[in-house]
């Protein structure tokens, strides 16, 4: 199918997924790939744009939504990330030094619930399982730099130094 | 150990540790050299007297593992890079890729050399930003050099090295659920055998390798087998199925430490050692109540099993799974064990990819029963419920295709089985504990 302007994904995206094709032996390997650079760039995977997936990939849509659901990265088109995604890590050595209460406290001050984005548009707040920066524990996930030992004010610190989504 | 007796943490303090430059300056790719000049199987050999066993969690012996492929094989053959590091409290991985990331490529250069591997997919799990492009940049270093793509140093061998990003989920790091996340599909782990030896991604003979296994690699090619075997455990005598545990181990501890941190040690080095001569003590001048060994997985240590050596076999002599990943999670005097396996149980419910009902249950199960413990209302008969549960999930009773429900169980065996006092008294006391964020979202 070529682009029109009715397609959901761009020109840019959608050469962006064909850039993937080359590296796998099957198209569905793309999947993931091109889940990516679609929620990066619209801050969700659309419902149509499974289907031009589906379509690139020569796979059902449903196999396309299969994979999507599966991976809680995903989000909806009725619930679209804000420029940026802060994960705060919950599982047991950032529990283990005040994890969960950073994720109180960040959701108090921004005055969103976990899997909500704040009013401004700029943050979209999650608790997240373990991310690997256990030495730096609480540690906080801002896109996709991990940040260690952070306190309350150190997260909103990150939160101001942030850019708009395209300015990072 | 000194840090002239460091090898895979040798350049990591260094300036530009990431740059090919100073990688090539230290004698870097001269093991993938040495590789290219001998006959893949020679290679495989080499790998296996050494007595590398997979740093991933298992323990299983990294040449053995190579020596599964099916003898020539047409191809292609791929190799999968296992970096979707997730286990609670293990980070190495993410130190190697982020800091030394030729080593890493090295050493997956030599393996596919080994094993006639063609193509090498490192499957990366997404919160590893940085190591995302500390690798992209580092494999581009490679193409230009000529240490990548076709007929690599005018040889009849060929590779290239991709970085595949996962999508946050714990399931990926089992070898055949990585495959089929890689595959573009939900991340179920497949029912073995087949092995993925035999059939493996995209249908084909793969290898499935850890990251700290590979870079292994690199320094058994560079330093040889005698310099791998004078560090760590020879195998027991006593016990001819003893493969040891050989080489240097990249320990990890967290939790209620003055300084948590990563160290490479010989592997057998123990848990009080770890905690006492590297990670600065428990803090607040407290005492270790449990220690989780290897990643949350492998169960919980007592006080008393502090001096247990960690090479592959000390963990199973105290009832823990295993070494698994090394990482120590260490737990102050003050904590209570029913919040912190509410917190393990709560993490495999998660995770669970909900493919077998005993795991998908049962993880479900075990955190709604501390759940219900926490709030007051949990009964005596619940302690053994929980331990009824655990028993009945996992591979080891066979009931579920992969081992993530044995890692769910273990840490409740192990809780329930060497802190049941403290369980009871919790109950009886009828003694509550919030869940802060379980009061926001109204769910776990």
């Amino acid at each position: 199918m070529s682009a029109t302007s009715n397609n959901v994904i761009s020109d840019k995206m959608r050469e962006a997924i064909n850039g993937y094709m080359p590296r796998y032996p099957s198209k569905q390997a793309v999947t993931l790939p091109a889940l990516h650079i679609i929620q990066e760039e619209m801050r969700c995977v659309p419902q149509a744009a499974i289907a031009e997936v589906a379509d690139m990939l020569e796979l059902h849509p449903s196999q396309v939504h299969d994979t999507l659901s599966f991976y809680g990265f995903f989000k909806h088109e009725t619930t679209p990330l804000g420029q940026h995604r802060l994960w705060v890590c919950r599982s047991i050595s950032c529990m283990l030094r005040g994890g969960e209460e950073l994720l109180v406290e960040l959701s108090n001050k921004l005055g969103v619930k976990p899997g909500e984005t704040s009013a401004d548009g700029k943050v979209t707040l999650e608790f997240a399982e373990c991310l690997g920066k256990c030495e730096g524990a609480p540690c906080v996930l801002m896109d996709d730099e991990c940040h260690g030992n952070q306190t309350l004010e150190s997260v909103l610190a990150l939160i101001n130094q942030a850019g708009g989504h395209n300015g990072r | 150990m000194a840090d002239s007796d460091l090898a895979l943490f040798a350049r990591i303090n260094k300036q530009d540790s990431q740059a090919i430059a100073g990688y090539l300056a230290d004698g870097g790719y001269e093991g993938f050299k040495k590789a290219l000049a001998m006959a893949p199987n020679d290679v495989t050999e080499f790998v296996k007297k050494s007595g590398l066993r997979g740093r991933g969690g298992a323990g299983f012996p990294c040449g053995l593992k190579w020596s599964f492929l099916p003898k020539d094989h047409p191809g292609p053959i791929y190799m999968c890079v296992n970096a979707d590091e997730s286990e609670p409290g293990t980070f190495n991985n993410r130190i190697l890729m982020e800091q030394d990331p030729h080593q890493l490529l090295e050493g997956i250069m030599i393996s596919c050399r080994a094993t006639r591997a063609t193509t090498a997919y490192i499957y990366l799990r997404y919160e590893y930003g940085r190591s995302f492009r500390t690798l992209e940049k580092a494999i581009g270093e490679c193409y230009a050099q000529g240490l990548l793509g076709q007929n690599i140093n005018g040889t009849d061998f060929s590779l290239d090295i991709y970085v595949h990003r996962g999508a946050a989920a714990y399931i990926c790091g089992e070898e055949t659920g990585l495959i089929e996340s890689l595959e573009g599909k939900r991340a179920w782990p497949r029912v073995k055998p087949p092995f993925p030896a035999v059939e493996g991604a995209f249908r084909k003979p793969t290898v499935v390798n850890n990251v700290e296994t590979l870079c292994c690699v690199t320094h058994i090619l560079q330093r040889g087998i005698e310099w791998f075997q004078s560090i760590g455990i020879p195998p027991d005598p006593n016990n001819p199925r003893d493969p040891g545990s050989y080489g240097p181990k990249l320990y990890q501890v967290s939790g209620h430490v003055n300084n948590p941190g990563c160290w490479e040690l010989p592997l057998g080095v123990t848990a009080r050692e770890l905690i006492d001569d590297y990670a600065g003590g428990v803090w607040k001048g407290r005492t270790a109540k449990a220690v989780v060994p290897g990643g949350l997985s492998t169960g919980f240590m007592t006080n008393a099993e502090l001096d247990t050596p960690l090479d592959f076999a000390g963990p199973g002599r105290v009832g823990c799974l295993g070494l698994g990943t090394a990482a120590m999670v260490v737990i102050d005097d003050q904590t209570s064990m029913v919040d912190v396996l509410y917190n393990s149980c709560r993490f495999y419910a998660h995770e669970s990819c909900g493919q077998c009902t005993p795991c998908r249950e049962g993880t479900s199960w075990m955190m709604k029963i501390l759940h219900r413990i926490r709030t007051g209302d949990g009964t005596p008969r619940d302690l053994d419920l929980l331990q009824e549960v655990a028993d009945s999930m996992g591979i080891i009773p066979g009931t579920t295709i992969c081992g993530l429900a044995d890692g769910a169980a273990w840490p409740v065996k192990n809780a329930i089985q060497k802190f049941r006092p403290e369980f009871e008294a919790y109950v009886q006391n009828k003694q509550t504990s919030t869940d802060p964020i379980r009061e926001l979202v109204g769910s776990h």
